[in-house]
């Protein structure tokens, strides 16, 4: 196996007598793309939260890109928040700024970059992640929903993060508009190397570009494995959601 | 991390210049690469062969050099470029967009006379929302008298527990300071006529007709204007005051009612708690520094002050508290989609509160004034 560049090891989460996870262990390699799986309330943004350190009240270790977290030295820290990117599930846009400024904000870390290149370097993510133009000098109370989400993602790609948290990346997207997300994130992985960890509930995503999913359930990675290993797990949840009605027609082999 | 740091070479070669570029091209190598590439001009080639990681923003760069050297009527020829490397250009080049920016307008003389006019509309319909507001509550408090079934008794217990309980230690201590001084300060200038004895009118009449209710009413315009504004902006900013609409319940009867009907019944008590903390400070204050007695002072109090001052300051309560219930929610829904209209509109609803009460004091002053009372 390659080197793994999230490391999850005896996890325990709880808030006040309510456990979330309970050792739970989880690896994702370099240059893969793992889609969390789970039903709403086992826990998934918590977990993407814990990963990268927002959610200090834990018991177990934690390693990402070799670092543990959370950071213990301000230089490990700035390493790991250079490093990764993270989608929140509802966007997390700072409501002051527009679309531009809030994708120049992870681009303010990078010193002597000009005003002009961080404009443009801004502009480019936000026509990456599929948003027009004109979106960049609207403030995010002026978006749609998706439009939100993707202006979440353009901030998240502001520095080219080796790790990249997405939560429910294409939830409230448009089938086109998610398919056309499926093949940015594919893309950016196939040619920059990136490592994704993406919880998502969209069956097509995980068809069209996920390497390998994990299964959250009894407070724990259940199961991992390919899209095609899924299909022969023998519990009843695994089954139920990669068996059902929704997952036989996103499957890419039908008819 | 693994990579080496970018290494930059230009050789001229057969009329163009060659630029290999080696290493890492990453956003943290950008102002090196920027500015070694400012400088070229003419037919240039780049040499990708030994770049190890490039990302889109390094991608940019090479993108952009092409346009500008195509605007130029030179040409730029990327060679060389590993697969991934060459993926991630082509990926770039794609999706770079075409920057449509207007040219900033410039602001003449007429801007600047609109933007007069429409300010002083802007502050006219402020007013006028302001009045709209004040009638909304007028309204549904009176349907509320009129058909209780709607009323929300939790809510308004728990606004009164808020705007009046909370507030009475602040309060009563303020109150009391105020007394404390002005009994001081009344007693080192009547004592220059020997009328030490009238400080118990200075203070009685000063606190009970104006002082009691009027820096209670700015303390609770300070507490609770604030944060009026604060939720009702905040729930307004999450959209849950349109989720209520659709679910057919007033905000006005669910938010506004129970928050002025409490401010209506506290700040009445309250004015009567700062009245009397403030004449517990000056009584206390006379006694120390002029020997006046507590039973001297009750005696002095209850034959040199008429009931009408302390009629007239409490008369003002209700109005007050109208006045800074009415701001606040209606700043409250002025709040826009974002955190800072919220921390604007809660500023101003204290600074418009603060104000309104003031104004409303010296109306009633001159009022008063008028009728001989
Ligand atoms: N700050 C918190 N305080 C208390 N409980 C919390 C907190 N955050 C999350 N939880 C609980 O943790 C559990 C997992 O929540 P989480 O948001 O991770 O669900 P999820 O798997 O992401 O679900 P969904 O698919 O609906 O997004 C839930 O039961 C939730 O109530
Ligand atoms: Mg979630």
């Amino acid at each position: 196996m390659s080197e793994a560049i999230i490391r999850v090891r005896g996890l325990v989460t709880r808030f006040g007598s309510h456990v979330v996870h309970d050792r739970l262990d989880l690896d994702v390699a370099r240059g893969e793309i793992l889609g969390v799986v789970g039903g709403s309330g086992t826990g998934k943004s918590v977990l993407l939260r814990t990963i990268v350190g927002l959610n200090p009240a834990r018991v177990g270790e934690i390693e990402v890109l070799g670092t543990p977290v959370p950071a213990r030295t301000a230089a490990e820290r700035a390493r790991l928040e250079g490093n990764i990117g993270v989608m929140f599930q509802d966007g997390a846009l700072f409501s002051s700024l527009t679309v531009r400024e809030n994708v120049e904000v992870p681009l303010r870390r990078v010193a002597g970059l000009s005003a002009r290149t961080r404009a443009e370097l801004a502009d480019l993510k936000i026509s990456m992640a599929g948003l027009p133009y004109a979106a960049g000098d609207n403030y995010p109370s002026e978006l749609s929903g998706g439009m939100r989400k993707r202006a979440g993602l353009a901030r998240a790609l502001a520095l080219d993060p080796e790790v990249l948290f997405l939560d429910e990346p294409t939830a409230g997207l448009d089938p086109i508009g998610a398919a056309a997300f499926d093949r940015l994130i594919h893309g950016l992985t196939q040619s920059l190397g990136l490592t994704v960890f993406l919880v998502t509930h969209d069956l097509d995503t995980l068809h069209a570009v996920c390497d390998r999913v994990a299964v959250l359930a009894e407070k724990r990675v259940l199961v991992t494995g390919t899209m095609e290993e899924m299909l022969d797990v023998d519990h009843p949840w695994v089954r139920d959601y990669f068996h059902g009605p929704r997952a036989r027609a996103a499957r890419p082999d039908r008819g | 991390m693994s990579e080496a740091a970018p290494r930059i070479e230009t050789l001229h070669e057969a009329g163009r210049t060659l630029v290999r570029l080696a290493g890492r091209v990453t956003v943290a190598d950008l102002p090196e690469i920027e500015r070694a590439f400012a400088r070229l001009g003419g037919p240039v080639a780049v040499d990708l062969a030994g770049v190890e990681r490039m990302d889109t923003a390094g991608a940019h760069v090479l993108v952009r050099l092409r346009a500008r050297l195509e605007a130029e009527g030179q040409a730029l020829e990327i060679r060389g470029a590993p697969a991934a490397v060459e993926s991630v250009i082509a990926t770039v080049a794609a999706a770079e967009p075409a920057p449509e920016r207007a040219a900033p307008a410039r602001r003449g003389l007429v801007d600047r006379v609109a933007d007069v006019g429409a300010r002083m509309t802007g502050a006219g319909r402020f007013g006028a929302e302001l009045l709209a507001m004040f009638g909304l509550i007028l309204a549904r408090l009176v349907r509320t008298i009129w058909r209780p079934r709607d009323f929300r008794m939790t809510a308004l217990v728990h606004h009164c527990e808020a705007v009046g309980w909370q507030a009475v230690p602040i309060v009563a201590l303020m109150a009391f300071l105020i007394g404390v001084v002005l009994a001081f300060q009344g007693a080192t200038q009547l004592r220059q006529f020997g009328a030490e004895v009238f400080v118990v009118d200075l203070i009685a009449i000063s606190i009970l007709r104006e002082l009691g209710v009027l820096l209670t009413s700015i303390i609770v315009a300070g507490r609770t204007a604030s944060a009026f504004t604060a939720a009702i902006g905040s729930m307004k900013m999450r959209e849950e005051i349109d989720a209520m609409r659709t679910l057919g319940l007033d905000p006005a009867v669910m938010l506004f009612v129970p928050r002025v009907l409490a401010l209506l019944l506290m700040l009445p008590i309250l004015a009567v708690v700062a009245n009397a903390a403030g004449l517990v400070g000056g009584g206390v204050m006379a006694w120390v520094v002029l020997d006046i007695s507590p039973p001297m002072f009750a005696t002095r109090l209850v034959e040199g002050t008429g009931v009408a001052n302390y009629v007239i300051g409490l008369v003002k309560a209700p109005f007050f508290a109208l006045i800074i219930g009415v701001v606040g929610c209606h700043a409250g829904m002025r709040v826009g989609g974002n955190a800072e209209s919220l921390g604007r509109q809660t500023s101003a609803a204290v600074v418009t509160a603060i104000f309104a009460v003031i104004v409303a004091d010296a109306v009633f002053s001159v009022l008063f004034a008028e009728i001989g009372i």
